[in-house]
């Protein structure tokens, strides 16, 4: 199969066969990453430049270590974004990288609609390390491979998303990728977390936790980010981790061999209590480290793909 | 004496019941007769034949951006785009720099439209001093300097006792409050209409309610006080349903929609199109069918474009911190006849929902062809097939999110006070 795309803004942009592509070739990758040289030639002279607007150390790390295992140049940028600080605008900065040739574009940035912004505006690569409430295409194929690895499949599969459902683009990225590839998605989360028309996405929403998790094959928490999202969608944290979070007890509710994930940092006592969070049905770790193959994957692919039989 | 005859049209006067075809005779800036077979005796004469013949349109939602913000519009741009679009007056908000809350800048746009404008300017003063929502302008003053109505537009009036002030004492001068209904609180960060295309774009939602418990608010208000209460731009069922309850009631309200709001809905957004973000967004399409059936039932009283010109760079950057508005002049007329492609609206309707109707909502001398009427009068070609080139509009920004648009009908001359402003 030929990758037909120059940049990576959304799951949207995919067809369930290029998503098991992505996957499949993430999977190639992840070896090398087991190696004690972990290090390929496959993009030796690019230039990876990481944009990143809003703070995320572990995105920003994953696409860096990414990039470095396949010898490519990454260069970390960070900036306040354009609605914060005045100034610079977005399109200004574009062009300012542009000047500097690189080969490929990682860029996180707090307004929706961003990445698809730039790449509208610049001659290499796009690709969106999350865009404000949008998308986080990376996250969601690392979770898919995650997944794919612990269950055998991603199809017939029931995976509840539990959490802060409005303001998280690793929701809606999820929701389409796994619903590509057959998963059955549900949602849960108090009512003033889940907005108007997410069924639309392809997911159910479920009436309570309990519904949710009940006979779940894959439990996904979101973090809760009670300071950044004003204080009147949740009473407190208390209620909060009493009504929605995950623990030991409402986990029964799940099938018996069913995988606990998080796309971290997480909060602990909050939306999932340390006992399930270090529990052996995680494995919140494995997204970690398969996040490094998945993006390897992907800037191989937007980069052409052309070099990896010379691996 | 300078006179015109324009011939053969179809004359339409909503204001007299006019609709036939005849001929029409303008004497010294004022419209001299109707009828058949006028005798041309020395005057310039205008075949419109299979054309419409209509008062000149009237929008009273405009932000001429004049003065202080000059780089996105200005009196001269802003009235060259509504003679385009076929308008030969307009109402002009008070969200200036400085804000129109004073005579002086009340003075300055009457004097530079009426010196270098080519379209009536008719300014609409503040509710509150400096648009803070604290303090009511001088209103006597402002009417006598030549407003028309006040408005804190772009901003609603928070403080529920200061509207009702604001109405109290705006009826003592006889003069309507506008209101920009919005409950701020419900707006939030909001920045499209909320809903499902607001959900997948990742952006944040305004929920209708936000309009309609504002304006129920107003309404409530307008009924205490027996104010005239005019609704800016309703974009939603629950406000058309509102007016229309009040109106049945016997409150004195009206109000006016805006083009984009029977035309669009938020699907536009997709792509985060910042040409397509306003305030209020656009809505669903039960919204829009809401606006369309309360357009036909006469709930609504009038059509405004909110004409709101932003400079190309307040546009194009992230959605979340895109200006809102668009602009409006120069499309308003084929939008509005699109209705009656739609059957929607009869004709003669769509023609006084932007002439007549205004008129009488602001209680101005103009929007019909009675004999002694001050001669604006528009010449349309409803056949006119034209595409909308943002770049060839009249006013100095060209943030439409009708570009590339084929439309329907347009003015092929504008006259104002008997003068051709605008000609196709
Ligand atoms: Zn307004
Ligand atoms: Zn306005």
């Amino acid at each position: 199969m030929q990758f037909q795309h120059r940049h990576i803004l959304g799951i949207k942009q995919f067809s369930a066969e290029e998503l098991n592509f992505i996957l499949e070739t993430s999977a190639s990758f992840k070896e090398i990453n087991t190696r004690d040289i972990k290090k390929v030639p496959t993009l030796r002279g690019k230039t990876i430049i990481n944009l990143f607007f809003e703070a995320s150390t572990r995105t920003r790390t994953s696409f860096e270590i990414a990039g470095k295992r396949l010898s490519a140049d990454t260069v970390n940028i960070s900036g306040s974004s354009s609605s914060v600080v005045k100034g610079e605008t977005l399109e200004d900065t574009a062009r300012n990288i542009e000047a500097m040739h690189p080969n490929i574009i990682v860029m996180r940035h707090n307004a929706s609609g961003a990445a698809a912004y730039l790449a509208e505006r610049m001659g290499c690569s796009v690709i969106n390390a999350g865009d404000g409430t949008h998308e986080h295409p990376s996250q969601a194929l690392l979770d898919a491979f995650t997944i794919r690895q612990h269950k055998g499949k991603i199809s017939g599969l029931k995976v509840a998303i539990v959490g802060d459902i409005t303001h998280s683009r690793v929701v809606r990225s999820n929701i389409d990728c796994l619903n590509k590839l057959g998963a059955e998605v549900w949602i849960s989360g108090p009512k003033t977390m889940l907005p108007p028309g997410i069924e639309r996405l392809g997911c159910k929403v479920a009436a309570n936790l309990t519904e949710a998790l009940t006979e779940a094959d894959v439990v996904m928490m979101l973090r809760i980010q009670h300071e950044r999202q004003g204080k009147t969608l949740i009473p407190s944290l208390r209620e909060y981790s009493r009504y929605f979070g995950l623990n030991d007890k409402n986990l029964k509710l799940a099938k018996p061999d069913a995988i606990v994930m998080h796309p971290g940092p997480m909060n602990r006592g909050v939306e999932i209590s340390s006992v399930v969070a270090d529990g052996p049905q995680n494995v919140i770790l494995d997204q970690v480290e398969n996040g490094v193959a998945v993006r390897m994957a992907l800037l191989y692919l937007v980069s052409g793909g052309e070099k990896l039989a010379e691996n | 004496m300078n006179c015109i005859l324009i011939k053969n049209g179809r004359v339409i006067d909503p204001a007299n019941n006019i609709d036939k075809i005849c001929d029409l005779r303008i004497e010294n800036g004022k419209i001299a007769e109707l009828g058949n077979n006028l005798s041309d005796g020395g005057a310039d004469v205008i075949d419109a034949s299979g054309l419409l013949v209509t008062p000149g349109l009237i929008d009273m939602h405009v932000h001429l951006r004049d003065p202080g913000l000059e780089y996105k519009e200005d009196i001269i741009s802003g009235t060259a785009a509504a003679a385009a679009g076929g308008v030969t007056s307009l109402a002009c908000m008070p969200n200036t720099r400085p804000i129109l809350d004073n005579l002086a800048v009340c003075r300055y746009i009457i004097t530079k439209a009426q010196e270098q404008g080519t379209a009536n300017v008719f300014p609409i003063g503040s509710i509150t001093q400096g648009l803070k929502g604290e303090i009511l302008s001088e209103m006597g003053e402002l009417k006598e300097g030549g407003c028309v109505a006040f408005s804190d537009d772009g901003l609603p009036v928070t403080s529920s006792e200061l509207m009702r002030r604001a109405l109290e004492y705006s009826h003592t001068f006889d003069m309507p409050i506008i209101s920009h209904a919005e409950d701020l609180s419900l707006v939030g960060n909001g920045v499209m209409n909320e809903g499902a295309v607001s959900t997948e774009l990742g952006l944040s939602g305004i929920p209708w309610v936000a309009e309609d418990a504002m304006t129920a608010r107003d309404i409530m208000l307008a009924e205490l006080t027996g104010g005239h209460m005019h609704m800016a731009h309703v974009s939603t069922r629950g406000s058309v349903d509102l007016v229309r309850q009040a109106k049945a009631r016997g409150i004195r309200v009206t109000c006016e929609a805006a083009p984009h709001h029977f035309t669009l809905t938020d699907e536009a957004v997709r792509g985060y199109n910042t040409n397509a973000k306003m305030n209020p967004p656009l809505r669903s399409q039960a919204d829009v069918d809401a606006v369309r059936a309360g357009l036909a039932d006469g709930t609504i009283d009038a059509i405004a474009t909110d004409h709101a010109p932003h400079h190309f760079d307040e546009k194009n950057v992230e959605f979340a911190i895109a200006l809102n508005g668009i602009v409006g002049l120069e499309t308003m007329l084929p939008l509005t006849l699109k209705l009656v492609e739609d059957k929607v609206l009869e004709l003669n309707r769509a023609i006084a929902l932007m002439s007549y109707q205004p008129a009488r909502v602001l209680s101005i001398d103009r929007g019909t062809l009675s004999p002694g009427a001050v001669a604006d009068v528009v010449i349309i070609d409803p056949t006119l097939t034209w595409e909308v080139v943002p770049q060839k509009l009249h006013s100095k920004s060209k943030n439409t999110p009708f570009g590339g648009w084929i439309m329907k009908g347009g003015a092929v001359k504008t006259l104002l006070a008997g003068k051709v402003v605008f000609e196709r």
